[in-house]
């Protein structure tokens, strides 16, 4: 399987590290909503199909990347940085433009 | 006399082996069972047998999408133990365990259960006191542990590489000496046989595509061979548990779907007559009756439905093989696949009433569920024949996650992969 990192081009899966059910929303830091937390750390959704999950080039440049993958065929739809989903890292990336 | 005895054997070899009855039949579903069980693997066919035998409930069918037994309980590698650290499992195993020690004999059914051990290697002095500890927690609930040096390891398993000079010396290891192994085959179709002969109706070649209702409770299933109404529906779909639940209108879960493989060599002269496994990696290897190695290592790694694995596992797998064996470079592999593991986030099984009312689920046995099967079907079908779950499976909720009671062996946190 090969997964496209937006810097290093296709590379090897054994470059990557799974992250996991990329669909999960972590709760503010100071939340006090368990159901939301346990959410968030327990409930996963699983499905047979297209899967929107994260990855981490960890034997590359270390970046998180936003896979949607396949769970029947492993066909990888779309890929990019997870980070462009993220607020705060959005907020640098359009100062630095 | 028993239907399968040596006196049978001898009749049935006089009269050209003509009058044997077939295992079990092949009904056409009812319109209404008291108990449907989904799934004609090894924990639905135990659930069917012991509610049948245990509680009288007869009125039962089995459904299974494809063939009889043609999902995890034919893919696994047939270990038996009950080696587990925190109480819950332990009790949960044991009895598993002790269920085995007599099965053949309840089914009527030679499952080939050979109890030749379970020996755990230890690498570092640091992972022996575990194991010790592990071992005198398992002794204080009755189980068999026994820590052996390496000396007597050598004993038991001449080739292996106990050298100062391997990739990870060995230290010791945790033995279980009651652990083993069974027949994965015999086991599905002995529970299949046994259920079928007391009323039981297998129905194979029957999907589930959707639930029943009257309001929230689930009243029965469609399937590929029409509706059938039920009082209680009982899932035992291991992999597939995220895709019938979603059919049942619940998304989420606390359970990915993982993709496990496994390995046979050639079939070799006797070489290793324990299981053995080891310590600074993950992998297990033990030789089947006919002589080939069997042995596997880590799940893939990311959520999968394909019944089969890549590469990069495979390549590990044998690498850590030949670091334990450099011996066994040549042999050859013979065949290899993979089958879908329902690991949970705290690496423990659910047995429980519900979610829904008039369901009940069996799931998460993540790469563990072979050596649960009876234990499995036993409290499976009390909590379906009771409506509460017997003490052994008390603790094996689908709501210890949220309610912050997880069981986790190993200590990995809600990472399902690594457990």
């Amino acid at each position: 399987m090969l997964i496209t990192c937006p810097y290093c081009g296709p590379r090897d899966v054994i470059e990557f590290t799974y992250q996991g059910d990329g669909n999960r929303q972590r709760p503010q830091p100071a939340s006090q909503d368990l159901d939301a937390w346990n959410a968030y750390v327990y409930d996963r959704l699983n499905p047979a199909g297209d899967h929107n999950e994260i990855w981490q080039h960890s034997g590359g440049c270390r970046a998180h990347l936003r896979v949607v993958r396949n769970t029947l065929t492993h066909e990888i739809s779309s890929s990019g940085f997870a980070r462009g989903d993220h607020k705060a890292a959005r907020h640098k990336l359009e100062a630095k433009s | 006399m028993a239907e399968y005895s040596a006196l049978s054997l001898l009749k049935n070899a006089f009269t050209g082996n003509k009058d044997w009855k077939p295992a079990w039949r092949k009904p056409d579903p009812k319109a209404s069972y008291d108990v449907i069980v989904i799934g004609g693997g090894g924990h639905g066919l135990s659930t069917a047998y012991y509610l049948a035998k245990e509680h009288g409930i007869t009125n039962v069918a089995v459904l299974e999408k494809g063939w009889l037994g043609s999902g995890n309980v034919g893919r696994n590698t047939t270990a038996v133990r009950s080696n587990y650290l925190l109480p819950s499992n332990t009790r949960f195993y044991e009895h598993s365990m002790k269920m085995w020690e007599n099965l053949s004999h309840d089914l009527n059914y030679n499952v080939m259960f050979s109890q030749r051990g379970c020996l755990n290697l230890a690498h570092t002095p640091a992972q022996f006191d575990d194991y010790a500890r592990r071992g005198n927690a398992m002794r204080h609930l009755g189980v068999d542990a026994e820590l052996m040096t390496v000396a007597e390891i050598k004993r038991l398993v001449p080739a292996l590489d106990v050298s100062g000079s391997a990739r990870f010396p060995i230290f010791g290891g945790l033995m279980q000496p009651r652990a083993g192994s069974a027949r994965h085959d015999a086991v599905a179709w002995g529970y299949a046989r046994g259920a079928d002969r007391r009323g039981v109706d297998i129905i194979e070649n029957c999907e589930v595509t959707g639930f029943l209702r009257d309001g929230d409770r689930i009243t029965g299933v469609s399937t590929t061979r029409g509706e059938i109404r039920a009082k209680k529906v009982a899932l035992a779909v291991a992999g597939s548990t995220g895709r019938v639940m979603q059919l049942a209108g619940i998304d989420k879960m606390p359970i990915e779907s993982h993709v496990l493989q496994a390995f046979v060599t050639e079939s070799l002269k006797p070489i290793i007559d324990t299981i053995l496994t080891f310590g600074m990696g993950h992998f297990y290897i033990s030789q089947s009756d006919k002589g080939g190695l069997v042995y596997g290592g880590d799940l893939d790694g990311y959520n999968s439905y394909a019944q089969r694995g890549s590469l990069p596992i495979v390549d590990e797998v044998m690498s850590e093989m030949l670091a334990l064996f450099p011996g066994l470079a040549r042999v050859r592999m013979l065949r290899s696949w993979g089958g879908v593991c329902d690991m949970t986030m705290d690496g423990s099984p659910i047995i429980t009433t519900g979610p829904l009312p008039g369901m009940y689920l069996n799931c998460g046995w993540c790469y563990g569920g072979f050596k649960a099967t009876p234990a499995s079907g036993w409290c499976f079908a009390w909590t379906i024949a009771k409506d509460e779950p017997h003490d052994f499976n008390a603790p094996f909720t689908l709501d210890r996650f949220h309610r912050g009671l997880v069981i986790d062996d190993k200590g990995q946190g809600a990472t399902p992969r690594l457990h």
